[in-house]
C-alpha cells in the first residue's frame, strides 16, 4: 500500500516566483519597460480571451462527442499567451498536447489543430513549418530533445533563432527532460525550456514528482532557472522574452518553471474533483489570470469597456466558426490510410493498401 | 578500385557524403578523437571538425531525439548508437517518434536522418552488447532498415540511406568490420530495396543477411561438392525489401531457406517465408526453412556463441537435410 501523500509532508519549496502584476492587476513596473506598447498589452488580452473561449469550446464539442478527447488549459492562459506573445516568428515551438493557446498565438488555425482531437487526423492539421509550431507530441517529455536539436540545427544555421519547449511539473520526472536539459547545456543550444506547472499530472500532485522545485534544476545543468507566476502574463511575457534573447544571443538555455494551476481535468476523460481538494481549486480561481490583467488594462486605462466587449464579441464569433468547422470536418479520404508513412510508397505498401481498399487484381 | 575494410568502408562512406553535402552532420558516442569503439569513423573529426563529427553525452535517448530535431531544421544527420543493443534505450524516439514524424504531420515534416548502429554477435560481447535487432526495426511502419555485409555496399548503401527522405535504421555487423572488399573508385550510390544475388544456383535459395551473407556462401560451396547448386541472396534491405528478387529466385529454384541471426521468434525470416508462401507457394518443391540463433539471450563463452549463431556448419547441414528429405520422399 502506498504511504498517504501527507507523509510526504510539504517538502516543496515554492520560492517568490517573479510577478508583476499584484492580485487586484496593479503592476510593479512600467510596461513600457518590458518594450510593450498599449496595442501589444491590449492584444495579449485579446489573445488571451480568444484561447479561453475556444478551449471552453473544445470541451463543449468533446461533451457533445465532436471530439474523441480534448485536455483543456483552463486556467494557463497566461503562461501559453505571454510565452509565445515574447517570441519572434522566426523562433519555433515545441508544444506538448495542452498548448492550444499557444498555437493560436502563432496563427494556428483551431479547426486545423483540433482534427487532432476529432481523431480525423493523426497531429493536428497545419504546417508546423509555416507557423513554426511543431506537432503535438503525446509521449510525456520527449519534446524537450527535438526541441534541444531544433535550437542545435538553427544554430549551425547561424540563425539568431530560439527554441521554446512547453511541458508540465509530471514530465519534469522524465529522463528525456534531464538527458534535454543537459544536452542544452553541455551543446550551449538556445532553447528555452518552459515548464507549466500546473500542480497536477493527471491526479498526482507535484509533491509527487519532485521535492526540488523546477527551477532550482537548471542549476544543476550550469544555466539558469527561472520561477515566474504563471498567472501573470506580463511576468511570463518578461521572463520568456528575456530567456528567448539569452538564446538568441548567448546560446544559453533557460528552464522557466511558471507555476499555474489546471482549472480543468487533464482530459475530458477524467473527474478531477477526485483529487484536486476543494479550497485549492478555490484558491487558484481566484487567482485567474485574465481577471487580473483586465483589472490592471482598466486601472491604466489601456483597455476600456468597449475594448472588453469586442472582444468577447470576436471570441464568441470565433467560437461558432471553430464549432461549425469541427462539425463540418468530414472524415479524410480512405486513401490517406497508407499516405504518408513514407516519402515514397514502397511496393509492400502499394500491395497491402490494393488489398485493404479492395483495388487488387482479383 | 581500392581494397577496404568494411570499418574503413564507414568512414570511407560518410566522408564521401559529408564532402558532398556540407550541412550533413553527425552525433554519437566516441565517434569523435576515439573514432568509435570499433574506429568505423576513425579520421573523420580531423577532416570534418568536431561540429560536423560531435561527440555527444552518453545519453541515446537525447542523441537520437536531438538528431531528430536537427532533422527538422532541414539538414541530415547521421546519429551513432554504439551497440545495436541500446537502441532499446532511445526506442521511444524511434518508434514513437522518428517513424511517425511524417505521417503524423500530413507529410509535411521529413526526417532525413540515418541511424547507424553496431549490430550482432560473434564477439564474445555477451546477452546486452551483441544482439541482432533489426528485426525490431523492421516490425515499425516509418524506418527503413539496411545492413550491408560488403565494403562496397557499405559505402553504397550509407549514401543511398543519407540522400533518403526517410529516417533510415542502418545495421553494421560488428563481425564484418575487419573483413575486406573491393569499392569502387568515386561516387559510390546504391539503390536501397535492392537485394542482390551473390551466388547463383538452381537447386534451392538461401536469403541471407550480414554476416550470415559470408557463412550461406561457405555454406553453399559446400553443398556445390554435393552436387547441389544453392544460390545464395543477400538481403541488404529489409524496408523496403526486394521481394521480387526473391520471388524470381524460388521459382526458378523451387526451395526457400533463410539465415537469420536474429532471434527465431517474429524473425525477419518469418516474414520472407511468408511471402514466399503466399506469392511462390506453386513454385515450391518443399517446405521453406529457417535457419536462426535460437530464442535465448545470446552467451559470452566463445563455445555457446558459436552454437547459438546459424554457422556455415549449421547451414550446409540443415539444408542437406531438408534436400535429403525432399529427394527421398
Amino acid at each position: 500500500m502506498l504511504p498517504a501523500m501527507s507523509d510526504d509532508g510539504d517538502r516543496t519549496e515554492q520560492g517568490p516566483a517573479r510577478s508583476i502584476l499584484g492580485p487586484g492587476g496593479e503592476a510593479s513596473i512600467d510596461p513600457a519597460d518590458l518594450g510593450l506598447k498599449e496595442e501589444d498589452l491590449r492584444e495579449l488580452y485579446r489573445l488571451m480571451v480568444l484561447s479561453r473561449k475556444a478551449d471552453l469550446e473544445a470541451t463543449a464539442l468533446q461533451r457533445q462527442g465532436q471530439l474523441a478527447v480534448y485536455p483543456p488549459l483552463l486556467g494557463q492562459e497566461a503562461a501559453q499567451v505571454g510565452s509565445a506573445f515574447a517570441l519572434q516568428d522566426e523562433d519555433f515551438i515545441f508544444p506538448s498536447y495542452r498548448e492550444m493557446a499557444s498555437a493560436i498565438v502563432r496563427g494556428v488555425d483551431v479547426v486545423g489543430y483540433l482534427l487532432f482531437h476529432r481523431a480525423t487526423w493523426h497531429g493536428g492539421m497545419f504546417d508546423p513549418n509555416e507557423h513554426r509550431f511543431g506537432v503535438v507530441s503525446v509521449p510525456v517529455g520527449s519534446q524537450t530533445l527535438h526541441a534541444v536539436g531544433y535550437a542545435m540545427g538553427t544554430k549551425l544555421d547561424g540563425k539568431p533563432a530560439c527554441t521554446l519547449v512547453y511541458f508540465g511539473d509530471g514530465a519534469t520526472s522524465q529522463g528525456d527532460f534531464h538527458e534535454a536539459c543537459n544536452f542544452a547545456a553541455v551543446f550551449r543550444a538556445p532553447v528555452v525550456f518552459f515548464c507549466q506547472n500546473n500542480h497536477w499530472a493527471i491526479s498526482v500532485p507535484f509533491e509527487r514528482q519532485s521535492v526540488a522545485p523546477v527551477y532550482r534544476k537548471a542549476e544543476a545543468y550550469g544555466f539558469p532557472g527561472i520561477q515566474v507566476d504563471g498567472n501573470d502574463v506580463l511576468a511570463v511575457y518578461q521572463a520568456t522574452r528575456e530567456a528567448a534573447e539569452r538564446a538568441r544571443t548567448e546560446h544559453t538555455p533557460t528552464l522557466i518553471e511558471a507555476l499555474t494551476y489546471r482549472l480543468g481535468p487533464h482530459s475530458t476523460a477524467d473527474d478531477r474533483t477526485r483529487y484536486q481538494p476543494a479550497e485549492q481549486i478555490a484558491e487558484w480561481e481566484g487567482r485567474d489570470p485574465i481577471v487580473r490583467y483586465r483589472r490592471f488594462l482598466e486601472s491604466t486605462g489601456a483597455g476600456d469597456e468597449a475594448f472588453f466587449s469586442a472582444c468577447d464579441d470576436e471570441a464568441n464569433t470565433e467560437a461558432t466558426r471553430i464549432r461549425e468547422g469541427v462539425i463540418g470536418a468530414g472524415p479524410r479520404p480512405l486513401e490517406e490510410l497508407f499516405e504518408w508513412v513514407f516519402a515514397d510508397m514502397p511496393e509492400h505498401l502499394r500491395r497491402q493498401r490494393d488489398e485493404v481498399l479492395g483495388r487488387g487484381e482479383g | 578500385m581500392a581494397e577496404l575494410t568494411y570499418r574503413e568502408a564507414v568512414a570511407h562512406g560518410i566522408a564521401q557524403e559529408m564532402r558532398r553535402d556540407p550541412s550533413l552532420v553527425m552525433l554519437g558516442e566516441d565517434v569523435g578523437p576515439a573514432g568509435g569503439v570499433f574506429t568505423p569513423t576513425e579520421g573523420l573529426i580531423e577532416e570534418f571538425g568536431p561540429v560536423r563529427i560531435r561527440d555527444t553525452p552518453i545519453s541515446e535517448q537525447a542523441l537520437v531525439g536531438a538528431a531528430m530535431g536537427a532533422a527538422m531544421t532541414g539538414i541530415p544527420v547521421i546519429a551513432e548508437i554504439m551497440f545495436s543493443d541500446f537502441v532499446a534505450v532511445c526506442w521511444d524516439m524511434i518508434a514513437n517518434e522518428i517513424a511517425k514524424t511524417r505521417y503524423m504531420t500530413n507529410g509535411q515534416v521529413s526526417l532525413p536522418l540515418v541511424i547507424r548502429t553496431a549490430n550482432g554477435g560473434s564477439a564474445r560481447f555477451g546477452a546486452q552488447h551483441s544482439q541482432s535487432v533489426e528485426n525490431w526495426a523492421m516490425m515499425v511502419p516509418g524506418l527503413k532498415v539496411v545492413a550491408p555485409s560488403t565494403p562496397a555496399d557499405v559505402v553504397g548503401l550509407l549514401a543511398g540511406a543519407v540522400r533518403d527522405p526517410d529516417p533510415v535504421l542502418f545495421f553494421e555487423h560488428k563481425g564484418l568490420m575487419g573483413s575486406k572488399g573491393e569499392v569502387p573508385d568515386g561516387e559510390v550510390v546504391d539503390e536501397l530495396g535492392t537485394a542482390r544475388v551473390v551466388r547463383e544456383g538452381t537447386d534451392l535459395t538461401i536469403a541471407a543477411l550480414a554476416l550470415m551473407v559470408p557463412r550461406a556462401l561457405l555454406a553453399a560451396e559446400r553443398l556445390e561438392g554435393d552436387g547441389i547448386s544453392a544460390e545464395v541472396i543477400d538481403v541488404r534491405s529489409l524496408v523496403p525489401l526486394d521481394a521480387r528478387a526473391l520471388l524470381d529466385s524460388v521459382s526458378k529454384t523451387g526451395r526457400f531457406f533463410t539465415v537469420e541471426e536474429n532471434p527465431r521468434l517474429c524473425g525477419w525470416g518469418a516474414e520472407l517465408v511468408s511471402i514466399v508462401d503466399e506469392e511462390a507457394f506453386w513454385s515450391l518443391d518443399g517446405p521453406s526453412v529457417r535457419i536462426t540463433t535460437p530464442h535465448i539471450p545470446l552467451p559470452a563463452a566463445a563455445s555457446l556463441e558459436d552454437l547459438a549463431l546459424p554457422s556455415a556448419d549449421r547451414i550446409y547441414e540443415t539444408v542437406s537435410k531438408s534436400v535429403d528429405l525432399g529427394s527421398r520422399r
